[in-house]
């Protein structure tokens, strides 16, 4: 397959997610477009550079923000692989220089995926008073022959902020295994939201630990986790305050429906200075009767009641 | 004008525990009838409701319902619903983070979202990419759920004391959202403490210890009500002296 129909086709997948591929043809958005272990598609603009290399089963690549920089449309980051099986791993470095401003989207997708593993493998460096928004939304298709590893380790300088957020609740999870651990300086601010909708067999295990290490960092990591069939999920929140003033809060919701759904929630707070403050609260539950019943009685089956449901609460 | 009868309510007996809650109750539903359903708290108008929607643990312990001839006594909801039957709840669920625009779209070929606020008095400029939750007031919600009936063209919708809990605006809104009901030849069973929403209906049952004890005009039995049911200082013990 041509490169050109490589990136086609991953155009063509954005639709599963609701998202529009032409974004990834319009010259004025900077894109990077990677199926499997090779670069199909990059643009780079103003203050925004790429750097890449393939590795055995992915691709190393390096993302730069200038100095300075305040790029004013999203930058979109597609990953995938269409074939039904294999592995895919990026292993990616994001530099956002001091003062910069910079938002990314990020789609994964495996549309076909049957026995899939994707690694992906970053590290995020935010310089002094620099912002970054990163928002990655999955798609695995309907089989759940999926293995995901989000790794993630960053370090945001003073007074720089982060928001990150991963999403999966179209299609099947498979099994996911989140991993998060940043490192804050004095008056940064981060906060990690994960939204998944597990269904079938899906395995979702979801880690965020935040090190509010420098005097006023603030960090919130959130998760919302909807389980149906027989899915099973695991949030561990982990923040330690280790300066004064630092707030920390961790705030889970799981919600469970069947029988077979299984949900647990284990937060890890500590203080190590007596004027620092980190606060959790958790909740799991089971989707209200009402409100089914309510959905049900305009004519919608039960499991779609329950999609209904979750997507109001997972958005 | 009355006709045919779309529903009918053969003999309903249903218990929660050791409690006979009703007791063989009969119903039977002009096409684009109102019927008002009155009573004092506890006699069972509510669980009727909910035996009629098909709810989770209302199961009758007796008896069989029939919705245009059809037998729907061991149907499940969806499928009542879409034979036409719906419920507006008396205190309707909060449904996070989904607007009334996605809410009142259920049904693909129902009446438009715009249309269903507009019959309820709320401008779909304001309300249609608001999301169903707890910052809408009570009066809002309520008008939302009637709106939500009106999206899916029911031919039998329950309406669960529509005037509860309710303010002045929204009161006005909601008669007048019956009286559509009723010019769209829906038919309602309007669950009710209400005399003023009472006046509605073209017949009132008086559901007392588990039994219609009553039935007929609106005047008649709303009259009787008061006379003898609002002082009443009994709950399902219906005084055979007094229904002679």
């Amino acid at each position: 397959m041509s490169y050109s129909e490589e990136f086609r086709l991953l155009v063509d997948a954005y639709k599963k997610i609701d998202r529009d591929g032409k974004v990834l043809l319009n010259n004025k958005f900077g894109n990077l477009v990677i199926n499997k272990d090779t670069v199909v598609g990059k643009n780079e603009i103003k203050g925004f550079h790429i750097k890449h290399k393939s590795i055995k089963d992915g691709v190393r690549v390096g993302i730069f923000i200038d100095e300075g920089a305040r790029i004013e449309f999203p930058i979109h980051l597609c990953f995938g692989m269409l074939p039904k099986e294999g592995r895919q791993v990026i292993k990616s470095e994001f530099f956002i220089g001091k003062g910069a401003k910079v938002k990314f989207l990020a789609h994964c997708l495996f549309p076909n995926a049957v026995h899939i593993e994707h690694i992906m493998d970053a590290k995020v460096y935010i310089g002094e008073n620099a912002e970054m928004s990163y928002l990655e939304e999955h798609y695995h298709g309907d089989t759940g022959g999926i293995w995901v590893y989000p790794r993630l380790k960053g370090e945001i300088d003073k007074d720089g902020k982060l928001f990150e957020e991963f999403k999966i609740t179209n299609g099947r999870v498979g099994v996911l295994n989140i991993d998060y651990e940043i490192e804050q300086k004095e008056r940064s601010s981060c906060e990690l939201l994960t939204r998944v909708y597990g269904k079938g067999d899906d395995k979702i295990e979801v880690r965020e630990a935040l090190q509010l290490n420098g005097v006023y960092a603030a960090g919130v990591a959130k998760s919302k986790i909807m389980l149906v069939d027989n899915a099973s999920g695991t949030v561990l929140g982990e923040i330690a305050g280790n300066a004064a003033y630092t707030r920390g809060h961790i705030d889970c919701q799981e919600i469970v429906h069947g029988e077979g759904a299984k949900a647990s929630s284990m937060p890890k707070i500590s203080v190590n200075n007596s004027l620092a403050k980190v606060t959790h609260e958790a909740a799991i539950g089971r989707i209200d009767k009402k409100k089914l019943e309510t959905l049900m009685a305009r004519g919608l089956t039960e499991e779609e009641s329950v999609s209904f449901i979750v997507s109001g609460l997972l958005k | 004008m009355m006709n045919k009868s779309i529903f009918e309510v053969k003999n309903i007996y249903y218990q929660a525990g050791k409690t006979e809650i009703l007791k063989g109750v009969n119903l039977k539903i002009g096409k684009n009838e109102m019927r008002a359903i009155i009573g004092v708290n506890g006699t069972g108008k509510t669980t009727l409701a909910a035996i009629i929607m098909g709810l989770e643990g209302y199961t009758p312990t007796e008896g069989r319902m029939f919705f245009n001839g059809i037998d729907i006594t061991n149907l499940s909801i969806t499928e009542r619903a879409k034979l036409g039957i719906t419920l507006a709840w008396q205190t309707p669920a909060d449904l996070e983070g989904i607007t009334v625009r996605e809410y009142l779209s259920i049904k693909k070929e129902g009446i438009s979202p715009e249309k269903c606020l507009r019959l309820v008095g709320l401008s779909p400029a304001l309300y249609l990419d608001r999301t169903i939750d707890e910052k809408l007031s009570g009066g809002e919600r309520k008008r939302i759920e009637f709106a939500s009936v009106f999206s899916i063209k029911p031919k039998l919708v329950i309406l669960d004391e529509p005037d509860s809990g309710i303010d002045m605006t929204s009161m006005d809104a909601i008669k007048k959202a019956i009286q559509t009901f009723k010019e769209m030849g829906t038919a309602v069973i309007l669950i009710t403490h209400s005399e003023g929403l009472a006046g509605f209906a073209d017949k009132v049952s008086l559901l007392c210890d588990g039994k219609i004890a009553k039935e007929g005009d609106v005047k008649e039995v709303t009259e009787f009500f008061k006379e003898y049911c609002e002082r009443c200082s009994h709950v399902g013990q219906m005084d055979k002296e007094i229904l002679k």
